[in-house]
């Protein structure tokens, strides 16, 4: 692994098991994967201007390699957290489009039961741990589940996502060193897109690259491209492999790129189209698509019947939404204390 | 049954839920090697190891944040903030994470959290260093708040707090850490939500908490000696409330007074004022009187803090009111 800063001390003892190759299905399941991510985002945005979904909606259109690469390599029972740009995150942990969806529609059949909303998605069964609402803040949340693997011997990992705007909190630089003094098997990753809110990476941050915090914290750092997902996967792997066989931890910068704005309701005045045409260029899946049809994994035939296929599972999921039931008023009362087992339980009525 | 101090009673709850859970681990400031700025957590590292009592960096958002996470993975995690006033710098993680994550993910994840430690002013320390949070922490759905006045319920409510699914906030008092009282040994619970009746009278009732509940008791006894009789109800839980004790007390006695170290703007005596005016509008014969903190930031000087704290010299005042 490289460290990028020469402070930034790798473990000597780190043998790297090399990632396997993938078989032609498995490569067909990752383009897949960014694919529904992409057709489900258009759709969402279709639904927003529609006004189907309300609140703050915010897209991962361009980050698609990061979710589909990261969480590609990891076991179904490792922990997964992110912040609120987490549509892409659930989709790639395998949380079931149609919740999704209905999620963001409100309803009851949502995957957090129409109560949590485009920021706030959480599947306990796919060991997703949301979706949260406050910058940094789900990242001492991700510490503790790393905590918590190693308390109870589980051998498993947590992946804790953040935007580039998150590297500024407290709560972050909190984490990094609880997680490096107390060797946590948590991998942080940056989702460098270069724009916190509407505030460029040069404005916000001092000191480049990123990974640079790890430093501070004696802790391993990589960087990856985002537009490659067989990078993502490589880089990933090895700091997985480090938190797994060392219970080591590793900050991983992915430098990235989201063609929307910050959210559903930000015109955008802080960068020209031609930068996001630019951009474009290189897109994640574009290029992984060319690179599956060069190694003759498939045709292009083939991936435009996917395309196809997975337009249909968003709009699928779409319909399953907009035809879902709203929550029942009394379900405003529901979820909010877990059931005693152990005490007596004490719940007067609501006070209004 | 034995007499011990209320420091002592908190540490016997510690040490037999521990002993009794493997998922029940304790990190805070200092409560390890140091055995506790308080000494609450005393010989707890000697008995548990550091796997079980964990001395945390002075980082109480990454702590507290850390001990949510936990609590979503299954474990049980009791933090220490050494006064309830460093809790303001995880104020983000207390409301947003421990707070609303369960509604948040349709009750998908539970967090069985207990955050404890001391709080309350009187000691000296200034404006930073003595508040008494329990209001602001009630405000909060979802938040069950925990204030014990005896050795007896800060053992049995604190074994309960860690047995609860549920995020709790624990505010031990300062003041009370060497006050001594029997305890019963052993397995002893105090449910969470219910009041507790410390002295039984007729002519009028008084509801307080925490440290205010030994004041108000001061002035009880003074006021006994002219032949005045109060009904003094501690309510140990401030959320959720134990109307129910309240409203039998005063529908007996028709005057109330409330006795607690909130300042007086939302403090949790203004909500049982409020009920209690609701509910029991034709039963009372008197005003609701309040006597609280006095609206400023606690002075360090003695004398200063002694006027801003709700004393046995004002608690007296308002009762004459109350009587009039």
């Amino acid at each position: 692994m490289r460290a990028a800063d020469p402070d930034v001390k790798n473990s000597k003892n780190h043998q790297s098991t090399r990632l396997p190759d993938l078989q032609p299905q498995e490569k067909i399941a990752l383009f897949r994967k960014m694919l529904l991510i992409r057709r489900f985002e258009e759709k969402a945005k279709q639904a927003f201007t529609q006004a189907k979904i309300k609140g703050f909606c915010h897209l991962y259109n361009g980050q698609e390699a990061v979710a589909v690469g990261t969480i590609s390599v990891l076991n179904d029972d490792d922990a997964v957290i992110t912040a609120y740009r987490d549509h892409g995150h659930a989709l790639a942990r395998g949380v079931d489009p149609n919740a999704c969806m209905a999620e963001l529609f409100g309803k009851i059949t949502g995957c957090s039961r129409g109560k949590g909303g485009s920021m706030h998605f959480f599947d306990a069964k796919k060991h997703f741990y949301g979706g949260h609402g406050i910058v940094g803040g789900q990242i001492p949340l991700g510490t503790g589940l790393a905590f918590a693997q190693k308390y109870l011997d589980t051998n498993r990992v947590t992946l804790a996502y953040m935007g580039d705007g998150a590297i500024n909190q407290g709560a972050v630089h909190e984490s990094m060193n609880l997680a490096a003094l107390w060797k946590l098997p948590i991998i942080y990753i940056i989702e460098n897109n270069e724009y916190s809110m509407g505030t460029t990476i040069a404005r916000s941050s001092a000191g480049d690259p990123l990974t640079k915090r790890a430093g501070a914290f004696d802790m391993a750092a990589i960087q990856a491209n985002g537009m490659d997902i067989d990078d993502v996967r490589a880089k990933t792997f090895e700091a997985v492999s480090l938190a797994r066989t060392e219970s080591q931890p590793t900050l991983m910068e992915i430098k990235t790129y989201r063609y929307f704005g910050h959210s559903m309701s930000d015109p955008g005045t802080y960068r020209k189209k031609d930068e996001i045409e630019q951009r474009k260029k290189s897109d994640p899946i574009e290029i992984y698509k060319a690179r599956l049809i060069e190694q003759k994994v498939t045709t292009a035939e083939n991936l435009e019947a996917l395309d196809a296929e997975v337009t249909a599972e968003a709009q699928a999921a779409y319909d399953f939404a907009e035809s879902s039931p709203e929550p029942e008023i009394e379900t405003v009362f529901e979820d909010i204390w877990a059931p005693e087992d152990q005490i007596f339980e004490f719940r007067p009525e609501p006070r209004r | 049954m034995p007499t011990i101090t209320y420091r002592e009673a908190l540490n016997q709850a510690l040490s037999e839920e521990m002993e009794r859970d493997d998922k029940v681990f304790l990190m805070g400031e200092e409560v390890a090697e140091y055995n506790g700025a308080y000494k609450v957590s005393q010989g707890l590292l000697e008995k548990f190891g550091p796997k079980r009592v964990i001395d945390s960096p002075i980082s109480e958002t990454g702590f507290t944040g850390l001990a949510i996470g936990a609590a979503m993975y299954g474990l049980r995690p009791v933090i220490e903030y050494m006064t309830w006033s460093f809790s303001l710098v995880a104020y983000d993680q207390i409301v947003n994470n421990a707070a609303q994550v369960r509604y948040m993910s349709g009750g998908q994840f539970s967090i069985p959290l207990v955050m404890r430690g001391s709080s309350g002013g009187g000691l000296q320390v200034g404006a930073t260093h003595s508040h008494t949070p329990e209001n602001w922490y009630a405000n909060v759905p979802a938040l069950t708040v925990i204030t014990p006045a005896f050795p007896d319920d800060a053992k049995g409510l604190l074994k309960s707090a860690i047995r609860s699914n549920n995020p709790v906030c624990f505010l031990e008092n300062e003041k009370l850490y060497g006050y001594k009282d029997e305890v019963p040994e052993g397995e002893y619970l105090t449910p969470i939500g219910k009041a507790r009746v410390v002295k039984s009278g007729g002519d009028f009732t008084i509801v307080s908490n925490s440290g205010s509940t030994h004041r108000a008791l001061n002035a009880v006894k003074t006021l006994e000696a002219q032949g005045i009789h109060a009904e003094l109800i501690d309510l140990r839980t401030i959320k959720p409330l134990d109307f129910d004790t309240i409203a039998e007390s005063v529908s007996r006695t028709n005057r109330l007074l409330i006795v607690e170290e909130n300042k007086p703007f939302a403090g949790w005596g203004a909500q049982v004022a409020y009920e209690v005016q609701k509910e029991l509008f034709d039963d009372l014969d008197a005003p609701v009187y309040r006597v609280t903190s006095l609206d400023v930031p606690q002075p360090y000087n003695g004398r200063l803090e002694q006027a801003v704290l709700p004393n046995e010299e004002r608690i007296l005042a308002a009762v004459k009111d109350l009587l009039a």
